[in-house]
């Protein structure tokens, strides 16, 4: 696929990756059905709040180092400005750094909607710069300045022009996807856009794209080592100048197939990086194909394979023994794909049993036209009836198929739906740290942490005995697709 | 004019969803994009019955922009009624259904009939802030809810006359959410109003809710504790039910404040005057109580200096002013008011904050630029280490500054409340336990 970095905006994932929101079947037929381009998607006539693309998108770009988001929206769009202030500015502490990047809104009211507000959006640019001095500035559309139409390219282009600085327009109508993962590419094409200029000279660095890098300190040991390469971690941190050099890395990794695809795929198709396709980092499986994935791509695999063998030693008999008394546990997941079929291959290790595997939405292919490696790798290892669904986070369909398949314990990522498992009386277990399962260290402790969420459930059950449900009877006797349409024809 | 909103400290009328949410039983229905509600929620205390993981959404995409998404909204509120167990749904409206003109009138109509109310708010975010937003929603309940046949007959009698209940008083205070100590200083005033005699009647918080909106007709008095949020709803109230009306623009922090708000109360309500004295001596006594015992404290903390600032919204820009001068005998620095007050109502607030005891004023300014604010901070003389009260923003500045910072408005990300409060007699105990506290992890000299 070319990639066009002259054009601010990029398709979305449906319309690129044919990415769909509405399936229920099972694991068989949704790998079959992607590799032979028959799998479509199907709508919901009831659907709850869900996520949106624009977060994804502006909280990527916001967590660089020393950046403006301005924000072309009404007040309410930038609501996660403080969080991402807080978050960010901890995530920095944490490597002795501080960030001095802003989220700005323009706080479109309904005159702006009627007479434009683009020469309000090029001041308030201006005041940004002036007032901060960021390295570079982001110009975000939203779904009101998207919907009356105003110029932010035009406005972008014209400042680019007066200020020393890029300024990136970046297209973030809300409306624009369903699936809000499409904001991580809208993120990525922003950078690769603006910012990361052609190679002039290789470097020791891989490209790592993450979420919140928790797990920075044992990567950055890793790479070192093992490697001989230091970890460019993305976004989180990084600063323009950083960034600028995207293109002159060894490879990029990611740590999640949704996220990482768009980057990955346009540095290795325009600037030649590889692009490390592979199973996450999760599990003792997913661990050490991707450090060999990783060894394999720059020519150091023999050392990946001394590292494996060393650690193994130590922590294998460990994880052995914890997980004695997690074979047979029955589990349900919920979690964006790229890490839905990650995590329940790992559970899988641990000789559970993964009753039902839900995922937010679904990639059929990747940027470069494959089935995700986790899906093909999860067909292996599963039972050929494996129940998956593509849920959209739709919660009371996850809660309906919790109700139904009853299991030991369920298992989620997003904020908020952990919960209402517990109030229905399972087991829950918040996965949202990416390296939560990191190699074989954080296998041993994720081990641990299902033992002892299963082991002791007073919380839920004090919760579940005493709580009104906010479903009704009549919805938990119907299927789990009651309100999912036909397959729509393409 | 679309304006730099650095630092907000507000949200969109939107997420006055929140207004609802806090009405147990009742679920607001989006007709906006799938990712408004997760956006505007704050985790802050909302997983209860109901979370925006539960609101129902017709989660607007580019087919309904392009070719109108009533039909989508149809669908999600006939099958809203089928899934969720709610007794009362409003559908509020977002940016792009607005603009796009759908008549979310109109479709809510085509639920009159249902078995649970379907009621009706317009709350695009370009029209307003959630301050301005829980006002409307305020009111759309009330002009919809209360109109209802059910409902009517339950407030009425065989005439149709409106049953009232003496002492029965509805009270407001601050938007549900946006506040963080919205439901303890609720309480705090409810019972207040308890302990002098009257029947207050809320809507918000457990135990509360669908069964107390119903009553609300039947009251005697509205009592909206309020710079501004909240007057459109409390005067419809008057004019539709003849409930008499009063604001009192001042959260009561305090022993002096909430000792005028008593009185107020009582004078403007007819409540038993001997007994409103009585608890007024009895919690003033008390309050002095613990000030006596902790004098030494409040008095030999030499790091905290007299002069403080706050950045906040109307109520607690005022509400703190107040406590801070006329019970404790610090000075105002400049008051900067965040939540966007509409012009009309600015001078009145300018005039509440600059009424304090020994004629001592302070220059009031409202902005939405954090940036200016901060740096308005930092170069005011504050005679000694600076006392910052105000939102998550000023925690930095704080630290850059040195000064002592509490937490008491919007954002409020690095503290926990889950039913405590400012308001009354105790609630300024307990903001002083907050303010010491800060004080007293610095270096003692």
């Amino acid at each position: 696929m070319p990639y066009n970095f002259k054009n601010a905006n990029i398709a979305i994932r449906e319309n690129r990756l044919g990415s769909i929101t509405g399936f229920v079947g099972d694991l068989e037929t949704l790998v079959k059905k992607s590799e032979d381009g028959t799998l479509r998607n199907r709508e919901r006539c009831f659907s709850q709040s869900s996520s949106c693309l624009s977060g994804c998108a502006l909280n990527a770009l916001a967590a660089i180092r020393n950046v403006a988001v301005v924000y072309h929206a009404p007040a309410g769009c930038t609501a996660m400005a403080s969080n991402d202030a807080v978050k960010f500015g901890q995530i920095a502490a944490r490597v002795n750094k501080t960030t001095n990047s802003v989220f700005v809104c323009t706080d479109l009211n309904e005159k702006d909607t009627v007479f434009g507000a683009t020469n309000d959006l090029r001041k308030i640019i201006h005041h940004t710069y002036n007032t901060y001095k960021p390295d570079a500035i982001f110009v975000s559309t939203s779904c009101v300045s998207g919907v009356t139409g105003e110029d932010v390219d035009g406005v972008a282009s014209d400042i680019n022009d007066e200020l020393p600085i890029p300024v990136i327009p970046v297209h973030c109508e809300g409306f624009k996807s369903r699936i809000w993962a499409s904001g991580f590419d809208i993120s990525d094409h922003a950078v690769l856009q603006g910012i990361v200029q052609p190679p002039k000279q290789k470097r020791r660095t891989i490209n790592i794209k993450n979420f919140y890098e928790s797990a920075r300190p044992q990567i950055t040991k890793i790479f070192n080592e093992v490697f001989d390469a230091e970890p460019q971690f993305l976004y989180c941190n990084s600063t323009i100048e950083e960034l600028s050099h995207l293109s002159e890395a060894l490879a990029t990794v990611c740590i999640c197939g949704t996220l990482g695809t768009y980057l990955g795929n346009a540095l290795e198709e325009t600037y030649g990086v590889p692009y490390v396709r592979t199973l996450n980092h999760s599990g003792i499986t997913g661990f050490e194909t991707w450090l060999r994935a990783i060894g394999d791509t720059i020519g150091k695999r023999a050392e990946a394979e001394a590292y494996i063998e060393k650690q193994r030693a130590i922590y294998l008999p460990q994880i052995e023994e914890v997980t004695k008394s997690l074979k047979g546990l029955s589990a349900v997941i919920g979690m964006g794909p790229g890490f839905t079929y990650e995590i329940a291959r790992v559970l899988q290790e641990f000789g559970m049993n993964v009753e039902y595997a839900l995922a937010w939405h679904y990639d059929y292919k990747y940027d470069n036209g494959e089935v995700p490696p986790a899906l093909e790798h999860l067909l292996k290892t599963s039972p050929k009836d494996m129940k998956v669904a593509v849920a959209d986070q739709q919660n009371y369909e996850v809660l309906n198929i919790l109700n139904h398949y009853k299991p030991d314990v369920y298992f989620s990522r997003h904020p908020g739906t952990t919960v209402w498992a517990i109030k229905q009386g399972y087991a829950a277990v918040f996965v949202a740290d990416e390296y939560t399962v990191f190699g074989y260290e954080g296998t041993l402790s994720f081990a641990k942490l299902i033992r002892d969420t299963v082991t002791n459930r007073s919380f839920e059950k004090n919760l579940a005995a005493r709580i009104k449900l906010p479903y009704t009877k009549w919805w938990y006797e119907q299927n789990a697709d009651k309100f999912i349409k036909d397959e729509v024809k393409k | 004019m679309a304006k730099i909103l650095d630092q907000p400290r507000y949200k969109c009328a939107l997420a006055a969803m929140q207004t609802v949410h806090a009405i147990t039983g009742a679920i607001p229905v989006l007709h906006s994009g799938p990712g408004c509600a997760a956006k505007l929620n704050d985790n802050n205390g909302t997983s209860g019955r109901f979370s925006p993981n539960i609101f129902p959404c017709s989660s607007v995409s580019e087919k309904e922009v392009v070719f109108g998404g009533t039909g989508k909204l149809r669908s999600t509120i006939e099958n809203a009624l089928k899934v969720i167990d709610a007794d009362l749904f409003v559908v509020l409206s977002g940016c792009t259904s607005e603009i796009i003109g759908d008549d979310i009138e109109e479709v809510a109509g085509n639920f009159e009939n249902a078995e649970k109310p379907v009621l009706w708010a317009k709350t695009p975010g370009f029209k307003g802030n959630n301050y301005l937003g829980h006002d409307w929603i305020l009111k759309s309940i009330f002009e919809q809810y209360l109109e209802r046949e059910e409902v009517v007959t339950a407030y009425s009698d065989a005439d149709g006359e409106v049953k009232k209940e003496k002492g029965l008083v509805n009270l407001f205070v601050a938007p549900p959410q946006q506040d963080p100590y919205w439901l303890g200083n609720l309480r705090e005033i409810e019972n207040l109003l308890t302990a002098i005699g009257l029947k207050p009647n809320t809507i918000f918080g457990f135990g509360r809710g669908i069964e107390n909106l119903k009553k609300i007709p039947q009251a005697e008095y509205t009592i909206l504790v309020s710079p501004w949020v909240g007057l459109e709803s409390a005067k419809y109230l008057e004019r539709r039910f003849g409930i008499k009306l009063l604001q009192y623009p001042v959260l009561p922090i305090g022993a002096t404040e909430t000792t005028k708000f008593l009185r107020t109360v009582q004078e403007f309500t007819g409540a038993d005057k001997e007994l409103t004295e009585k608890v007024i001596t009895e919690k003033e006594a008390e309050f002095y109580y613990y000030i006596e015992r902790f004098a030494d404290t409040l008095l030999e903390t030499r790091i905290l200096g007299k002069r403080f600032t706050v950045a906040s919204d109307s109520e607690y820009a005022i509400a703190v002013t107040k406590f801070l001068v006329n019970d404790m005998g610090l000075f105002p620095e400049k008051i900067f008011i965040t939540d966007d007050a509409p012009k009309v109502h600015q001078q009145k607030i300018i005039d509440e904050v600059n009424n304090l005891n020994y004629g001592i004023t302070t220059q009031v300014q409202f902005t939405t630029d954090g940036h200016d604010i901060h740096e308005q901070i930092k170069n005011a003389d504050f005679a000694g280490t600076p006392l910052i009260i105000g939102s998550n923003w000023e925690k930095k500045l704080a630290a850059e500054i040195g000064g002592h910072f509490v937490n008491v408005s919007y954002p409020m990300l690095e503290k926990l409340v889950i039913n405590d409060h400012i308001a009354g007699y105790s609630g300024g105990l307990h903001l002083l336990e907050q303010i010491f506290t800060a004080a007293m992890s610095k270096l003692k000299l």
